[in-house]
């Protein structure tokens, strides 16, 4: 059976709802009317990698080779556009030497499927789930 | 880690609950839980050496 207009519409609304969520964290709740949720996701996710990246955490490459290091890179890309500044200004090269390289490394991970957590949240908000 | 545990119980609190009350009570209950579970497990681990 052939999706109706209206249908491909709300599946296309869909579609940007979630990447806006993703690109910028809180996005989705903002634009659902969601004001505070959005908010607080707006502050506390790029704050929480800006954390990690101060604390000489590493933002990983995507090899491969190594799954464990493939999956880290695909959780720090979660966090979406802050991802691609800081990696484009230089930021999380990470310092295996530093005290806090792990602590790093944990919020820059826990910060990108955080996001994804909330971009899935604005979906079911979106779908009047929620 | 406090600052850690704050953030996610923050995140997750925002998610899981809509009023302000509810969020404010699972986040405490869970950031409290993640403090508790760390000193405990460090108490658990300090017999064993590195």
């Amino acid at each position: 059976m052939r999706a109706t207009a209206a249908e491909e519409t709300q599946s296309g609304t869909l579609v940007l709802l979630c990447l806006a969520s993703w690109i910028i964290p809180g996005a989705g709740h903002l634009w659902l009317g969601r004001r505070a949720k959005g908010l607080i996701f707006l502050v506390a996710l790029p704050l929480m990698f800006a954390i990690g990246v101060a604390i000489r955490g590493r933002l990983f490459p995507f090899e491969l080779s190594d799954p464990l290091v493939g999956l880290a890179a695909l959780a720090d890309l979660g966090i979406g556009a802050v991802y691609f500044i800081a990696s484009s200004l230089g930021y999380g090269g990470g310092d295996v030497r530093a005290v806090t390289y792990e602590y790093g490394n944990a919020f820059l991970i826990v910060a990108g499927l955080l996001n994804m957590l909330v971009v899935i949240d604005a979906y079911d908000v979106a779908l009047g789930r929620k | 880690m406090a600052i850690f545990a704050f953030f996610v119980s923050l995140v997750f609190a925002v998610i899981a609950k809509d009023e302000p009350r509810d969020q404010l009570r699972f986040g405490s209950l869970m950031f409290g839980g993640f403090l508790a579970s760390a000193v405990v497990l460090g108490w658990l681990m300090y017999p064993f050496p590195l």
